[in-house]
């Protein structure tokens, strides 16, 4: 006997088998992103007052990263309508935009990421912070034995404080120059990877995860662009089939980035 | 046939797309705008207002770009009880963590 | 508009007019090891889930030598645990850390490696698709990916135990900041082996949500199905919506151990003395929170299927209609929506507040009703039934005065003010294993003696089965009894030394320091352990002998009503021959004017006998 309903929809549910299959994964993902969203709402909600980040995401590349995206949606949604009227080249021209868009999306993220990971906060011996980009590090520079120099592009606070908000009037008010620090003034060093403090945490491990899910989504559909052309010719119904139920994967990481892009980039 | 309506031909799928991304543009630059508009004290309104426009977004998303709403009914109410199931979740957590004896500390 | 579809070919070739011979004998590695079948997936779930049962069951002898004889070293196996393990066992000496070790790992093979493999995957993976007339799981390869998955799992957890530091140690509930801060990357391994599990048990949930969904037979309704495929169905959407949010928390703690983040490290924490180098911020809550929403539902998750399994055996050995279907299924339905929203009953003590607190007493005992509804149709369904006692029958007999103690005993537990004091002790032990070992581990005995003579054609012995049983039922009771007093009277779970420290001998002026014969009864426990391992060896070599030396039966000894019995012994690839149509309930026992005292439930389409059984 063979397994029914794969390519046709059984009459009582509307549905063959692959796509309740992928909606019930997605609700998955629901709780499992939702498990994410709630520790980021709780840990927010929980932070000493005055101490949670505003403003250190860029949002014009977020921005730029939504509308990726959102088209990327659309580009999806459009190979799929082509395979229902059996275009096949259509199908390619939009399936490869989509990649095309997660490639872009995915370098914009990493871009972000570096930004992050080349921004430092230097605590000094006098209780002060020094905090930018790095512009370099002297060549004998090291921490543990205390020699050399690190030069940031930023400036130096008296107060932690200072630095959580960057869209402050005081912030953007704020002078940025070349700072140098010698090694013999640190206390501690440390940039703005995911152990600075809870946000950086969270945004990496949010974000993270979602690009995870890019990248496998984009992996996916690379595998049907390329290689679909053979299933496409004996069973162009089952070949639809999964190219919606791929496209319905690709949505739902759209819709993560829906609300992480405002939680994040925005609040 | 898997989908229960026939798609009349790639021209009307343009049409919906393109009214789509330009609800996503309005949308997304609604949600800019409030971020950095001067409403209310703190964050609280702005955060509500933002989030109530990304659900407009999400809800246009999963309802036309994964047809959720051309699916048959009783999948599309299970999926709404679900972001109601998972929103009062949430709701009690937040509760959880927040009531808690006079005097203690919470962290 | 539409082009003609051809048919993609088959994934198995369609024999539909004669049975499925051997046109392409798959080798070894495929059949066996690869295997997209859902009865050799069941089986290689059942196997390995019994062996990970076995060896969390030897951690629990060597805990309770340790309890009941605090620094003396393990006899017989102590040199081998010395050699194997090496400082932490040294002088054959169960340390504290390799207690504590063999404590979280005990919890954590037991419940995602034992029980909820066995309850959930083996037993719904075999007999599920047979029950609704379905040639096979939704989807074989996602089928096969879950088992690989968990298999993998179960590697990573008992590797955890060689590599330097040792296993996990911070209890299966892996609280943080224990969990990040004790100097192992157990915890670690921990973490990654739960994420595969994790990952396994979403792939199954899938496919048995959509297997039951999509592939009932013709005329097989919902108010049609067996009850055991109701209660996998719920089991599977728990195990779908409720392990997220702890694959959420894995990664987040997995993020502390390794990333050196603080997303449950509260600001100003000191280990030995000295500040960590954290950012802090963070909240050890939060893991609580996140762990026990998938903590509470977890528990239905174990119950369930075993529910399943008795109410089969009961309507079976009755030979009469389980009582009250309707109610059984919306009970079901019940429980497992409110399994969602009681899961802080296992936080009264974290300084809750008293709303809230009220409010998930409320909810705990709100769903007490329908569990005990559950109880009281398999009871119910014991009157005026044609009792037959074989071995399933004695073992889902036993289930429920067990469950039924494990069940009322959980009521002080969630009413917040009796569980102020009895939270942390051996009370709760006692609960929750009267539970799960005699409730659970017995329905899922029943569930293996009653479906061996499907998957092998043979009936396992039957006075060994009843020796098996009547030993387990006694030496079970012994072992879990006493820890209802000595928690009663104080005894804190999870010490090494078996409360010797807090004993009268050790502090006598003290207030309720633990008494001597409470203390003494750890010695009576260990026994009778030892007397419930021997009785299960029995079991294993009836098990295995039978496979080929047991009584041989026909395709259906147990005159049975539900699908998975009209199939051949062993059923084929594909289960069924022809579609199979479903005509009537699934409890048709004893129908008045019937030529037997069971109709089957359905039967191939073209069969002419079925109307005429009306």
């Amino acid at each position: 006997m063979e397994i029914p309903y794969t390519v046709q929809n059984r009459p009582d549910t509307g549905l063959y088998n692959a796509k309740l299959g992928i909606w019930l994964f997605l609700a998955s993902e629901v709780m499992l992103f939702g498990g994410l969203f709630s520790a980021y709402v709780l840990l927010r909600v929980g932070a000493e007052p005055g101490m949670w980040p505003h403003g250190w995401l860029n949002v014009t590349l977020g921005t730029i990263n939504t509308l990726l995206l959102a088209l990327s949606a659309i580009t999806t949604l459009l190979a799929w309508a082509a395979c229902k009227v059996r275009d096949f080249t259509k199908f390619k021209i939009f399936h490869a935009c989509t990649i095309l868009l997660a490639l872009t999306f995915l370098g914009i993220k990493s871009y972000e990421y570096h930004d992050k990971l080349i921004h430092y906060e230097i605590k000094l011996n006098n209780g002060t912070f020094a905090d930018g980009h790095l512009v370099e590090k002297s060549k004998d520079f090291d921490l543990a034995k205390k020699t050399g120099t690190v030069t940031l592009h930023g400036r130096i606070v008296t107060d932690e404080k200072d630095l959580m908000d960057l869209r402050s009037p005081e912030a953007k008010a704020a002078k940025l120059g070349e700072v140098t620090v010698a090694a013999t003034d640190i206390k501690s060093m440390g940039n703005y990877g995911p152990r600075h403090n809870t946000f950086t945490a969270i945004y990496f491990t949010l974000t993270g995860l979602h690009a995870l899910h890019i990248l496998g989504g984009t992996i996916v559909i690379f595998y049907m662009w390329a290689f679909g052309g053979s299933m496409w010719k004996t069973d162009p119904e089952r070949f639809t089939n999964r190219i919606e139920v791929s496209g319905l994967f690709w949505h739902f990481v759209d819709l993560v980035w829906i609300f992480l892009f405002p939680v994040l980039y925005l609040t | 046939m898997s989908e229960s309506e026939k798609p009349v031909s790639l021209q009307s799928y343009f049409r919906l797309c393109g009214v789509v991304f330009f609800v996503v543009l309005c949308t997304t630059s609604a949600m800019i705008a409030t971020s950095f508009a001067h409403i209310g004290d703190g964050w609280t309104l702005k955060v509500a207002l933002i989030l109530a426009i990304a659900v407009v977004n999400a809800f246009l998303v999963a309802g036309f770009l994964m047809h959720l709403l051309s699916e048959k009914k009783l999948i599309f109410t299970v999926l709404i009880f679900t972001v109601f199931f998972f929103a009062g979740l949430m709701g009690l957590t937040m509760w959880a963590m927040s009531d808690f004896p006079t005097g203690t500390a919470i962290h | 508009m539409e082009t003609t579809v051809q048919q993609f070919p088959p994934f198995r070739e369609p024999q539909p007019h004669h049975a499925h011979g051997d046109h392409h004998e798959p080798n070894f590695c495929s059949k066996y090891i690869f295997s997209t079948d859902h009865k050799t997936i069941g089986i290689q779930y059942g196997f390995t889930s019994l062996c990970f049962l076995l060896f969390g069951f030897f951690l629990m002898l060597l805990m309770r030598w340790q309890i009941a004889h605090p620094g003396v070293p393990v006899p017989l196996l102590g040199p081998l645990l010395e050699k194997v393990l090496g400082q932490p066992a040294a002088g054959g000496i169960i340390s504290p850390e390799l207690y504590n070790s063999f404590g979280a790992m005990h919890g954590t093979i037991m419940v995602f490696l034992g029980v909820v493999p066995l309850a959930f995957a083996a037993f719904g993976n075999y007999v599920v698709p047979l029950m609704i007339g379905a040639p096979d799981m939704c989807f074989p390869r996602v089928n096969m990916a879950s088992f690989h998955a968990y298999f993998l799992g179960g590697v990573v957890m008992v590797v955890s135990f060689f590599i330097p530091g040792g296993a996990a140690q911070a209890g299966w509930t892996s609280y943080s900041p224990l969990a990040t801060t004790i100097p192992t990357n157990g915890q670690a391994f921990w973490l990654f082996g739960m994420v595969l599990l994790i990952t396994s048990s979403l792939l199954g949930a899938v496919n048995f949500i959509a297997t039951i969904i999509q592939l009932r037979a013709p005329g097989m309704t919902w108010m049609r199905l067996p009850w055991f495929v109701w209660a996998q169905f719920v089991t599977a959407f728990i195990l779908l919506l409720a392990f997220p949010p702890l694959e959420a928390a894995g990664v987040l703690q997995l993020m502390d151990n390794l990333a050196g983040t603080s997303f449950f490290l509260p600001t100003g924490l000191a280990v030995g003395g000295q500040l960590v180098d954290r950012s802090g911020g963070g909240s050890p809550l939060l893991w609580q929170h996140l762990f026990w929403f998938l903590g509470h539902p977890e528990v239905y998750v174990l119950i369930l299927p075993a529910m399943g399994i008795v109410v089969e055996v009961i309507a079976n050995n009755t030979r009469k209609p389980i009582w009250g279907y309707k109610s059984l299924v919306y009970s079901v339905l019940g429980v497992g929506f409110l399994s969602f929203i009681v899961w802080a009953h296992h936080m009264y003590l974290t300084g809750m507040g008293q709303k809230i607190a009220t409010f998930f007493q409320a909810t705990t005992m709100i769903i007490s009703i329908p569990s005990v509804i559950i109880l009281t149709c398999m009871f119910l369904s014991l009157w005026g039934g044609s009792i037959r006692i074989n071995t399933p029958m004695l073992f889902a007999l036993g289930f429920l005065p067990m469950f039924g103690i494990g069940g009322l005993t959980g009521l002080p537990l969630g009413l917040a003010a009796c569980d102020l004091l009895l939270h942390d002790t051996y009370y709760i032990i006692a609960h929750f294993h009267y539970v799960v070992a005699p409730g659970t581990i017995f329905a899922l005995f029943a569930g293996v003696y009653f479906w061996f003579p499907k998957m092998t054609g043979r009936k396992m012995n039957e006075f060994w089965g009843r020796v098996h049983f009547w030993c387990s039922l006694a030496f079970m009771n012994i072992v879990f009894m006493p820890m209802f007093l000595q928690g009663i009277k104080g005894m804190l779970r999870r010490m090494s030394n078996g409360g010797e420290l807090y004993s009268v001998a050790k502090v006598p002026g003290v207030i309720d320091a633990l008494p001597g014969n409470i203390i003494q009864l750890n010695g009576v426990i260990l026994w009778a352990a030892v007397c419930l391992g021997i009785a299960q060896i029995p079991f294993i070599i009836n098990l295995f002998w039978s496979i080929n030396h047991g009584e041989k039966v026909g395709t259906n000894p147990w005159h049975a009503t539900t699908l998975d019995w009209q199939t051949p012994t062993p059923p084929p690839h594909g289960n069924f021959t022809e579609e199979q149509v479903v005509d009537r309930g699934p409890y048709e026992y004893s129908v008045p004017g019937a030529a037997e005292d069971f109709t089957p439930q359905g039967g191939p389409a073209k069969n002419p006998t079925a109307p005429a059984h009306h």
